[in-house]
């Protein structure tokens, strides 16, 4: 087990991040589902607003090496088929495992007992399908983890880039009335 | 400023800024990503011993991911209790089976729908969640600002898929 102070801080971070999903909205059904209908664009604000300010920030921290990157890795298989299939499960249950949390904090009884109970259910059959088939699932990992890697540039060069263009779809995104 | 305390929303940039900020203190405390998906899986080595015993606990991914208490497990608890001091200070907290929705659908709008669209959707997402090695947040928002290639594609995926189906369904 984990030591006490490690446990807490989980437990801190959690609670500011809770109170900001749910205050940002997208600890509800209706907005995340018309997020996937393309109705509602508070997911994807949140989402790319976040990036941003993370990336700068992470970055940043990195250079100067008070922080260190834990980019995740994947392979075209198991990303792309877990994505979709997780898109499903996203429409149908109507939120994400960050969302259902806060959802169950806000008194949606529908993410407490039959959505959590999916998302066990969900991850146990993963996990069995694992027990057969790991050498599968583990096949062909990319062999770069992040873009500055695959490309081999430096990562300002498209921290700066992707942030201009997240900045202007946003902005472009309010100028449509979206 | 007590106006913004009991608001019952804060603008998606303020709330994205301070998601981004919230990150970078959890990297600099913590050494970790925002990620919550993994203790679901780690909890889901509880449910399966249940119904076919010990064993489970042996099984490769659960040696790998232990069904115990830690960093991220703690994480999504502190989610639960944040969002239900935000919904009370906004006076948004309600219990409700059945989610309040303009979008209609026998999904959402019955009990036994319900019970059956969120159960489903939650073996998909818990499924897909594993197999992409991530969510919305730990791909979504961690691995994307990481420049992770993985998490770009999954964070495609994810609205791909989830706006198939949305469209199929609503």
């Amino acid at each position: 087990m984990e030591s006490k102070l490690r446990l807490i801080k989980g437990l801190g971070t959690g609670i500011f991040f809770g109170f900001l999903l749910q205050r940002g909205g997208v600890t509800d059904y209706n907005v995340l589902v018309g997020q996937l209908l393309l109705e509602d664009f508070t997911v994807a604000r949140i989402i790319l607003t976040a990036i941003v300010v993370g990336m700068l920030g992470v970055y940043f921290l990195s250079d100067r090496g008070l922080v260190v990157l834990k980019p995740k890795s994947g392979s075209l298989r198991r990303t792309i088929s877990g994505s979709l299939i997780f898109g499903a499960g996203f429409a149908l249950l109507g939120y994400c495992p960050g969302t259902i949390a806060g959802a169950i904090g806000q008194g949606s009884i529908d993410a407490l007992i039959p959505g959590l109970l999916g998302i066990f259910t969900g991850s146990f059959i993963f996990a069995a399908f694992y027990e057969k088939y790991s050498d599968f699932i583990e096949k062909n990992k990319f062999k770069f983890n992040t873009f500055p890697e695959l490309f081999k540039i430096n990562h300002w060069k498209i921290i700066i880039p992707l942030t201009t263009v997240i900045i202007i779809f946003l902005f472009w995104l309010e100028s449509i009335g979206f | 400023m007590i106006k913004f305390i009991f608001a019952d929303s804060w603008s998606p940039y303020l709330v994205g800024t301070l998601i981004g900020v919230l990150s970078w203190f959890s990297f600099i405390i913590s050494r970790k990503a925002l990620g919550t998906s993994t203790s679901f899986a780690r909890g889901s080595a509880k449910l399966g011993a249940l119904f076919l015993g010990e064993k489970v606990y042996d099984w490769k991914y659960y040696q790998k991911y232990k069904p115990e208490l830690e960093w991220q497990s703690m994480l999504v608890i502190g989610i639960v209790i944040g969002s239900f001091i935000s919904a009370v200070l906004s006076g948004e907290f309600n219990l409700a089976f059945l989610p309040q929705t303009e979008f209609e659908s026998i999904l959402n709008q019955n009990l036994i729908g319900r019970i059956f669209s969120a159960f489903t959707g939650g073996i998909f997402l818990g499924f897909g969640a594993r197999l992409a090695g991530g969510c919305t947040s730990g791909h979504g928002i961690s691995g994307t600002f990481q420049l992770s290639i993985a998490s770009w594609i999954s964070l495609v995926g994810f609205f791909v898929g989830g706006a198939i189906t949305a469209f199929l369904i609503f």
